[in-house]
């Protein structure tokens, strides 16, 4: 790991605005869907989307990893048998 | 800050963004052969495309005093087709010895399918009896992660593969630590929406160091922006980390790891940074 020069209180300084504005973004988002006809709260989408918000208010400190692998296909392991790759050189 | 762009698509970019781009520092540039937006009809399609690649790619370039490098292959999309995928990987043998050509790139996994996987170890077999480097492009959004693992399946099997000669792109928050690890390069492409922010790129340096990790502006048809390299400088000043840190990253890490081809001959600036303009 590299060491950050800038504190936590600065870096909070810099960035908040900015995820202010994001969190509004998403907010609105969400509130368009409300006010459009049709509901999409069963779409696998939007499930992966309100678990998402539970893992941003988690304590992990792998958000970003958790939310990409949230949205990820699962990796199947079997792959190189079913699609009868070639041997290790 | 003097800087080069290791993954830069500039055949769908304009002449007046090679003049931006020198103006903001970028003095090289490396081009892997991609996804034209269609699928090429032809073998002859791909001789083409690897002529202005090599030929009037670098003389574009050059107008603008930027250095041009090049990668051949065909790429993840249209080696869906395995019959047109052979006979460019027959044909692509005519242009490795050609000038700037640093390898075979960008070769990789789009949706993660078997006739994709197919020809990407085809492809990595004619690196291995070439000599070639190898750069990689590892699948967008739901597909990358599952598509790195399969990526790195197959090096990580094949003894011939000298790690630290390839390099595996597009690399984010849930795959930058299994391809470090292995040993290979990583590249982070800042790519609006479906890849990396500049300053997640910084979070990711700031986890795993300097070593082995490029940036890149991944410059396309799509929506992109070719100066995200110099918006990935920026980013690391205001996190306040040291200019020799930042060269690491956007200069010496791709003089470094381009230094490993034949035919990687960069001239670098005359002029001290200090100086120019």
């Amino acid at each position: 790991m590299i060491s950050v020069p800038a504190n936590a209180a600065e870096l909070l300084e810099r960035e908040f605005l900015e995820v202010r504005a994001k969190l509004l973004q998403v907010a609105a988002t969400f509130d368009r869907l409300d006010r459009t006809e049709g509901c999409v709260n069963n779409d696998a989408r939007m499930q992966g989307l309100r678990q998402a918000l539970e893992i941003l208010q988690s304590d992990t400190v792998d958000r970003a990893e958790q939310i990409q692998l949230l949205f990820s296909r699962e990796y199947e392991d079997d792959w190189q048998t079913r699609y009868e790759m070639p041997e290790p050189r | 800050m003097y800087y080069i762009d290791p993954h830069i698509h500039m055949v769908s970019r304009t002449t007046d963004d090679y003049e931006t781009l020198a103006r903001m520092g970028c003095v090289a540039l490396s081009e892997p052969a991609f996804w034209a937006g269609f699928d090429r009809g032809s073998v002859d399609g791909f001789r083409d495309y690897f002529r202005q690649l090599t030929e009037f790619e670098p003389k574009r370039a050059g107008w603008s005093g930027i250095q041009h490098f090049t990668w051949l292959c065909i790429n993840a999309k249209e080696a869906e087709n395995v019959s047109l995928s052979r006979e460019v990987l027959a044909m692509i043998p005519e242009f490795l010895n050609r000038p700037g050509v640093l390898g075979i790139g960008e070769i990789g996994l789009n949706k993660n399918t078997k006739n994709e996987s197919i020809i990407f170890q085809e492809h990595v077999d004619l690196a291995m009896k070439t000599g070639e480097q190898i750069l990689i492009h590892t699948p967008h959004l739901e597909d990358k992660y599952m598509g790195t693992r399969m990526i790195l399946d197959m090096l990580c099997d094949d003894s011939r593969v000298d790690r630290s000669r390839v390099c595996v792109d597009h690399v984010e928050e849930h795959t930058a630590r299994m391809v470090i690890e292995e040993g290979f390069w990583a590249g982070m492409t800042l790519y609006p929406v479906s890849k990396c922010t500049p300053e997640r790129a910084v979070d990711i340096v700031e986890m795993y160091g300097a070593e082995r990790f490029l940036v890149n502006s991944a410059g396309d048809w799509g929506p992109s922006k070719p100066t995200a390299v110099p918006d990935f400088i920026m980013a690391m000043r205001h996190r306040g980390h040291p200019e020799t840190l930042i060269k690491k990253v956007v200069y010496d890490n791709p003089i470094e790891f381009f230094s490993q081809s034949r035919n990687f001959k960069f001239t670098p600036p005359e002029v001290s940074e200090a100086a120019s303009v």
